[in-house]
């Protein structure tokens, strides 16, 4: 049973394998290292010329040293020849030089494998709509590809191409039926590389001046939201992320353990309704989850900080769906403990001088805490500039911004106002999360973009507990009311789509990203839940993997007794003339008539001329146009219908 | 070793499939993976693994459907086998050392085409040698279905038929011996679409193609006048050079008149015909040959004398041991005499 695959690829094959490996590769010049994409379209082109010349494929010894000069290169790049993006390098290089040594058909069928390979590699970069069709279209060609090796030279092009769609179409039940029950494993199997999440953006665990800033450029998505019951006004929604208490004159740090969950637990107060909904994260490497401030049920396995962050055990790397419950009126640890008060007036010593001057001159003139709140806010109210792009800070950041440069982002406005407030003896802290969103009115979700980013302060005030304070409201109220885009003043740089002034395509918009949404949700995010939530509307509550696969097996043999009574149907497709004598004869059957099975159309003719001399004419006129549409010069077709047609 | 028959005669439906067409039905069809069919779903493998650790939905859709298309290729494979019609075709006589051709007409009642089918004469199993240790009637039956059924005879003949027509497939066999040649069991197999998987069956139409000996070239005996008839009387009258004419395919190449055709270089070459021919009779007897050699050779000189004399267009009579074959002339008498000869018996 072994004859060798081995056996000579034809010709005309070549072109074939050649499309099909640019098809596989082409989408990954986006991220390869420019020298690799150079060198893959070297080593096409150069196959590609061996081929049209019908020269001799390169020697062994040569290849040889190819291979090990592009691995060589490749460790150099990516100082490992392993993890995400050096394995797919090595793996587009090899395909690439696999190329020049098209020898057999298992040469080619080790291309084509490695293209399909290529294909899954494309889902570590992007899951989107748009590559989910390239790479339908880029199947679609591999596997005609390998039809059109085994088919060798008798194959047509079209027919080729037919025979991939028809099987892959074909294909589709079976994928569906293993997509929705095949049991899912929630991965990772093992530890991944460490660059297995590179390039995930959202909130640093950080602030510095400008740090939000820089996030506000990107209209990247950061999570979803579907509120249960109607959603409360942007203005009130605060998604709180880190909170950052320690200042070293510069950057702003959350206290180390801070996510570990342990500290006591905060004391919260609930003064209106909770409103519950479901959030759908986009993974962003970190463990904190953006609730709404202030969270009031958590998911199992969600731990909430003595900050009141809640926070994931695992860092998020990939999208991840909550359900959380909130409260938007709320009183927090109105009993806070020495140790924390204390800390939330601590300044680094000798830093900001002048600002720290002036909380004193407040505090002197017999302010009490809220007064100094609002004589803050007046301040920043009064003289202050909302701008994306604020001018460079020196050493003291918080005295260049509040006496000189007067302009910044939220994250200039927040870490000022907590300095002048722990220097003026009131316990603060700055917030960082995430602020408003927009709903899409397509699929009634709130869309929160890495653009709505925000850091607010929160201060410690007798018998009210923590209480948020943002300054940006001060300075321009609109922000939080509507957003950025409106908010920022003409010819700040923002992302085209935020813009305000871009109504024309905000429908568009709308409805493009409702329908990645659903894409998201029900495509991407099919897991666990989902797949047990599906067994549930069949009638299967709490299917575990058992329940799964026996209705995969039995679907399984379902589709495919299917496809083999489709195997099986013979199509014996009578030619048109054919099928019009059956009709005159089923005419004839009925007027009892019989012909048998030997008998010629003439003889037919000759035998009903002497047993019913009455149906002589018409039967002759049938069996004569017959005649001559089967045999005729022609075949005609039109006297033949006409004479059945005038069967009596 | 009869239950193993059986046994094969169950399993494989070697019995013969006599001489009108067949059509494939699905338990004449056997499927398995092929060694690209283990790699690539060695592959597929490998494949859901990442895609779980990445959690790919996209990548968890990609193997499904590489898996449906896997699965559905497999159904492909068959199909391509099933509902074939075969007919055995007549296979033309050959001489002892050449290639025996086996013609059978495969026709696709189907409107899309099967390609990439592929037939292989295998020569029937050697005599089973007596097993050394005793193993399971299963290990016989894996043994039996593995690679050593039979042993390849000659290559693989490879047909493409288009939707709704026949083609033909020449199956080719060495023709070593003569006598008959029976068309040993034959394996149809195809591995298209995919190459994943690879259908298979095995056919045995009763086929036999005549062999007769090879000829061996020598001079032919003197036309004996004792047996000559009455009205034609010259001696040697085939000896009596009458002129040429062209050079046919069947002339020996020692008639070919050399010098004639050097003269008239752009004609075809030359023959030397003989006046009288046609009234010699000459006798082809058995024991003309030398009785020293053996039966074979004997045979071997009978067919170059029966072929010379044919060339030469003589009327000549064979006898054999057992079997008298009146003078005559012509296609037909050739083709009796060399019957004759290749059924010889000894």
């Amino acid at each position: 049973m072994s004859t060798p695959a081995s056996e000579a690829l034809d010709h005309q094959a070549t072109p074939w394998l050649l499309l099909a490996a640019l098809a596989a590769v082409l989408p990954h010049f986006a991220h390869l290292p420019l020298w690799l994409s150079a060198f893959v379209v070297l080593l096409f082109t150069w196959s590609g010329w061996l081929w049209q010349r019908d020269l001799r494929l390169p020697r062994r010894w040569l290849l040889t040293l190819v291979v090990i000069g592009g691995c060589a290169a490749v460790l150099y790049e990516f100082r490992t020849l392993f993890g995400r993006d050096a394995g797919v390098a090595v793996l587009v290089m090899l395909m690439s030089l696999k190329l020049l040594e098209l020898k057999s058909r298992r040469d080619a069928l080790v291309v084509v494998i490695l293209c399909y390979f290529l294909l899954l590699t494309h889902y570590f970069y992007s899951q989107s709509i748009a590559t989910g069709l390239w790479l339908l279209a880029a199947l679609w060609l591999v596997t005609a590809t390998l039809i059109r090796i085994h088919g060798g030279a008798a194959a047509t092009v079209r027919g080729t191409l037919r025979h991939a769609a028809v099987l892959s179409v074909q294909a589709l039940p079976l994928m569906l039926a293993l997509f929705l029950l095949f049991p899912r494993i929630p991965g990772p199997l093992w530890g991944l590389p460490r660059d297995a999440h590179a390039g995930l953006t959202g909130l640093s665990e950080t602030m510095t001046p400008g740090s939000i800033a820089n996030l506000a450029q990107s209209g990247e998505i950061a999570f979803r939201v579907f509120f249960d019951g109607e959603s409360p006004p942007p203005g009130r929604l605060y998604w709180r992320g880190p909170v950052l208490e320690n200042f070293d004159g510069q950057t702003w740090h959350p206290r180390p353990q801070v996510f570990s969950g342990r500290g006591p637990r905060p004391q919260l107060r609930f003064e209106s309704q909770p409103v519950s909904y479901q959030m759908t994260l986009e993974g962003h490497n970190q463990r904190w989850l953006l609730a709404l401030d202030a969270p009031s049920v958590l998911p199992d396995d969600v731990i909430l900080s003595s900050t009141l962050t809640a926070n994931s055990r695992q860092p998020i790397i990939d999208r991840q769906r909550y359900r959380f419950s909130s409260v938007l009126d709320y009183r927090f640890n109105i009993e806070e403990r020495a140790p924390v008060l204390q800390r939330n007036l601590t300044l680094p010593p000798a830093s900001n001088p002048r600002a720290v001057e002036l909380a004193h001159r407040w505090q002197s003139e017999g302010n009490g805490p809220e007064a100094l709140v609002n004589k803050a806010l007046g301040l920043f109210a009064s003289e202050f500039f909302y701008t994306l792009q604020p001018p460079l800070l020196g050493e003291n950041s918080i005295d260049d911004f509040l006496f000189t440069t007067r302009r910044g982002f939220c994250e200039h406005y927040a870490a000022a106002f907590v300095t002048l407030m722990r220097a003026a003896g009131v316990p603060a802290r700055v917030v960082t999360g995430y602020q408003g969103g927009e709903k899409n009115p397509v699929d009634g979700y709130i869309v929160v973009r890495q653009s709505d980013a925000h850091a607010w302060a929160e201060v410690w005030l007798a018998e009210r507990g923590w209480v948020r304070v943002d300054p940006t409201a001060a300075v321009s109220p609109t922000r939080i009311e509507t957003g950025i885009a409106t908010a920022l003043p003409e010819g700040e740089p923002l992302p085209v789509l935020l813009r305000a002034q871009t109504d024309w395509l905000r429908p568009l918009r709308y409805r493009w990203e409702a329908l990645n949404n659903a894409w998201n949700q029900q495509v991407l995010g099919f897991d666990r839940e989902r797949q047990r939530d599906l067994m549930a509307r069949f009638g299967l509550p709490d299917a575990d993997w058992r329940n799964l696969a026996a209705a995969l097996g039995v679907a399984t043999a379902i589709l495919f007794a299917i496809s083999l009574i489709w195997a099986m149907r013979q199509q014996r497709r009578l030619d048109p003339a054919a099928r019009l004598w059956q009709r005159a004869l089923r005419r004839l059957t009925r007027k009892r008539i019989h012909c048998a099975s030997w008998e010629t159309p003439l003889a037919l003719a000759a035998r009903v001329a002497e047993e019913r001399p009455e149906l002589a004419a018409p039967v002759s006129r049938v069996v004569a146009s017959y005649l001559l549409a089967r045999y005729g010069r022609g075949g005609d077709l039109k006297p033949l219908r006409a004479a059945v047609a005038r069967l009596p | 070793m009869t239950l193993l028959a059986t046994l094969r005669q169950r399993l494989f439906r070697w019995q013969s499939d006599g001489t009108a067409s067949t059509r494939l039905g699905q338990r004449r069809v056997f499927i398995l993976p092929t060694r690209a069919g283990l790699l690539f779903a060695g592959a597929l493998a490998v494949m859901l693994i990442g895609a779980i650790n990445y959690t790919l939905a996209l990548g968890h859709a990609l193997v499904f459907l590489l898996v449906g298309i896997g699965v559905n290729g497999m159904v492909h494979t068959f199909r391509n086998l099933h509902g074939l019609v075969i007919t055995p075709g007549r296979c033309e006589p050959v001489f002892a050392g050449e290639t025996a051709h086996f013609p059978l007409r495969l026709g696709n009642e189907r409107d899309d085409p099967r390609l990439a089918l592929e037939l292989e004469a295998l020569s029937p199993p050697s005599p089973p040698t007596p097993l050394p240790s005793r193993r399971s009637v299963l290990e016989r039956i894996v043994s039996l279905t593995s690679k050593k059924v039979g042993v390849l005879a000659a290559k693989p003949t490879r047909v493409d038929i288009q939707g709704g027509s026949t083609a033909l497939a020449s199956l080719p066999l060495p023709a070593q011996q003569r006598g008959w040649l029976v068309l040993p069991r034959v394996r149809l197999w195809t591995r298209y679409p995919l190459g994943f998987f690879r259908a298979w069956s095995y056919l045995q139409p009763e086929m036999r193609c005549l062999v007769y000996p090879a000829p061996l070239d020598s001079p032919l005996p003197p036309a004996s006048p004792t047996l000559l008839g009455g009205e034609c009387g010259s001696e040697g009258g085939d000896e009596d050079f009458a002129g040429f004419r062209p050079r046919q395919a069947a002339d020996s190449p020692r008639h070919v008149a050399w010098k004639a055709s050097a003269r008239a270089p752009f004609q075809p070459l030359q023959v030397k015909q003989f006046a009288g021919g046609a009234e010699v009779e000459l006798r082809l007897d058995w024991v003309l040959t030398d009785p020293a050699l053996p039966f074979e050779t004997r045979l071997s000189i009978l067919t170059g004398w029966v072929l010379a004399a044919d060339a030469l267009g003589a009327r000549y009579a064979l006898r054999l041991p057992g079997d008298d074959i009146a003078a005559g002339a012509g296609e037909r008498h050739r083709c009796r005499c060399l019957e004759a000869l290749a059924l010889a018996v000894p």
